[in-house]
């Protein structure tokens, strides 16, 4: 067990090479000097040279790459372009936000997602059924930004429930975290039904059944545990797809987490801070992943005793 | 009902393919009763025209949407691109069904011209970048050893990317613009192809008829395109059913962001930015535009469902 959690660790470690690789190559071939971009084009030739240096763009590229991995390693990502600040203490004054957004929403799109799946398949084919899943798939096919302005203008304009905008304390977090969640609620709910219907059909459940179960016993002890294993793989791409949402709803609530940041780097074209930005949430996403794979080795005795 | 019939569907043939196995338990080998090679691609279809009625209907939907986007200058009521001052912001009205936005110009006109935006970011990059996936993941399930590494790492390496993130570091680096949307999602998406079609030509090339054709020297190539491929493509067309809703998800979140397509396109998600300042006084204008875009996302989507139910149910557990 052990072995295999430290091998799927190894793994990762080339993933995660290749991540910053594939980041530091995309960005260095832009077009046009990042010194002129930076401050414009009437700058003299002076300060440019200058700033080269200072910036160490005068090195080859491996030598770059190796010290911002280096610096990277040990929490420096550089400094930002135009704000002049550290990359590192921008991420780390913006994450708080979107951690708590993404974990709200997380947990509204988990709750509702496997509440939701489970009544569909109870109820399969019945109205119920019907109602909940199409109601998932207008949450898969609704765009966030839809559904974050939707949110906005009924509960925060209308019935002016929540603040409109900015963050000012939890209550701003709420219909954001439904905007981004409700996506993701929606292909939970798809895949716990679908799931749930074809583990109701095995032996094992006409066994519990034939033991004198409650059918509400057989659902919740027996068919629960082994329909939701493969959600708890969904779960953890959820969060990815979560961190990548977040940059519209954080856009559309005025938010200032990561999402915010990265749009305003590409605003800006402030190079250091988009990449500080793209590669701190690529890695986290990178970790849930793998947290992801060895709950689910350790949730399932079957995958344990087969590598 | 037809739920019904089609979880009914899937029973009778997981119970056949019971009753195959027990009838012939010494050859563990016989596909034919689940891939169901005795039909061919148009009774699938009829069985998707017969049983799923919403498939169908989405399958109207998106047809009706293309001749709209195709014939724009026929169907659409005025110039997307004339501006009136005069009439800027006008609600919904016999004249302007869908009003007018900032600048006066005409909300349906341009949704209209907009839809050309969404299905060619649509079809064309998913088309693209399927293509580059497909070949790669025959390339890695059939070669193996250090290609299927290679390969298959690089797919790692796509796939630990939150998409749209990946897709706005490009946006930054060619600047914005459909054509630069366009290459962004061709680059970005071959990855979970790649996957799927490696996963499928690693059962595949230890089929008996790849095995025939191999030991009577038939060149790897050939083998790969004329014997692997086909009995790739009904996941193929399903998965790229699948995929064009996300294509058109991604187009329209970079533009509403402002990385993806610049005024004066008619882009659907570039619309929606610009009219959200209006939000709460004329809401027509973002969100006729956000509407737009649901529906044809979730047509492919309804389409996407209906097609793999019937061609290639063992999707379903992705």
């Amino acid at each position: 067990m052990l072995k295999k959690i430290i091998k799927r660790i190894l793994i990762s470690i080339p993933v995660l090479i290749g991540v910053v690789l594939v980041i530091f190559i995309m960005l260095r071939i832009v077009p046009g000097n990042p010194i002129v971009t930076m401050l414009g084009e009437h700058v003299n030739q002076q300060t440019i040279d200058k700033l080269t240096v200072e910036m160490g763009l005068d090195q080859p590229a491996y030598v770059q790459f190796f010290k911002y991995v280096w610096n990277a390693l040990h929490g420096d990502f550089g400094t930002s372009y135009r704000m002049n600040r550290s990359v590192t203490q921008m991420i780390m004054d913006a994450f708080p936000y979107t951690v708590k957004l993404s974990i709200l929403a997380a947990l509204i799109s988990w709750t509702i997602g496997v509440v939701a799946g489970v009544v569909a398949a109870i109820r399969q084919n019945r109205i119920l059924d019907r109602l909940f899943m199409g109601t998932a798939l207008l949450g898969v096919s609704m765009p966030i930004f839809m559904a974050a302005l939707l949110l906005q203008y009924v509960f925060a304009y209308k019935l002016q429930l929540f603040p409109i905008s900015g963050y000012e304390g939890f209550s701003a977090l709420i219909l954001p975290a439904i905007a981004l969640g409700w996506n993701s609620a929606g292909s939970i709910a798809r895949m716990t039904r679908s799931n749930l219907v074809e583990v109701m059909q095995d032996d094992f459940i006409r066994t519990a059944r034939a033991k004198g179960r409650t059918e509400a016993g057989v659902i919740v002890f027996h068919a629960l545990k082994n329909a939701l294993l493969p959600v708890v793989t969904m779960m953890a791409i959820q969060i990815s797809s979560m961190l990548s949402g977040a940059v519209l709803t954080e856009s559309v609530f005025g938010i200032p987490g990561i999402g915010r940041l990265a749009v305003n780097a590409i605003e800006n074209r402030d190079m250091p801070l988009l990449q500080g930005t793209v590669l701190f949430t690529t890695v986290l996403i990178i970790i849930g992943n793998l947290v992801a794979d060895i709950l689910y080795s350790v949730l399932d005795p079957r995958i344990r005793e087969v590598k | 009902m037809k739920k019904q019939e089609m979880e009914q569907n899937r029973t009778a043939s997981r119970d056949q393919a019971v009753y195959v196995d027990l009838q012939s338990p010494f050859n563990p080998e016989d596909h034919s009763a689940d891939i169901g090679e005795s039909d061919t691609l148009l009774d699938k279809l009829a069985q998707l025209v017969r049983q799923n009625k919403l498939a169908v209907f989405s399958a109207l939907v998106i047809l009706a949407i293309i001749i709209l986007a195709v014939f724009a200058p026929v169907f659409s009521p005025y110039d997307p691109a004339a501006q009136s001052l005069r009439e800027r912001l006008a609600a919904p009205s016999a004249e302007h069904w869908l009003g007018t936005d900032k600048l006066g110009r005409d909300i349906l006109s341009r949704i209209i011209y907009g839809a050309r935006v969404s299905l060619v970011i649509g079809l064309l990059p998913t088309f693209i970048s399927m293509f580059i996936g497909t070949i790669l993941g025959l390339f890695a399930g059939y070669y193996g050893g250090k290609t299927d590494f290679v390969i298959m790492r690089l797919a790692d390496i796509m796939l630990a990317f939150p998409s749209l993130l990946l897709a706005m570091v490009v946006m930054y680096t060619l600047g914005g613009g459909i054509v630069n949307i366009f290459i962004a999602l061709s680059l970005v998406n071959w990855a979970s192809t790649a996957r799927v079609v490696r996963a499928q030509t690693l059962s595949l090339k230890e089929a008996e008829y790849v095995e025939a054709a191999r030991s009577m020297g038939v060149r790897k190539t050939t083998i790969i395109f004329r014997h692997i491929l086909p009995n790739c493509l009904p996941s193929l067309i399903v998965f790229f059913t699948l995929n064009i809703p996300s294509a058109i998800l991604s187009e329209s979140s970079l533009s509403f962001l402002g990385v993806g397509a610049q005024p004066p396109s008619a882009s659907w998600g570039l619309a929606v930015t610009e009219g959200k300042r209006y939000l709460f006084s004329e809401p027509w204008v973002p969100l006729a535009p956000s509407v737009a875009i649901m529906i044809l996302v979730m047509a492919f989507n309804f389409l996407g469902d209906g097609l793999r139910d019937v061609l290639d149910p063992y999707l379903k557990e992705q």
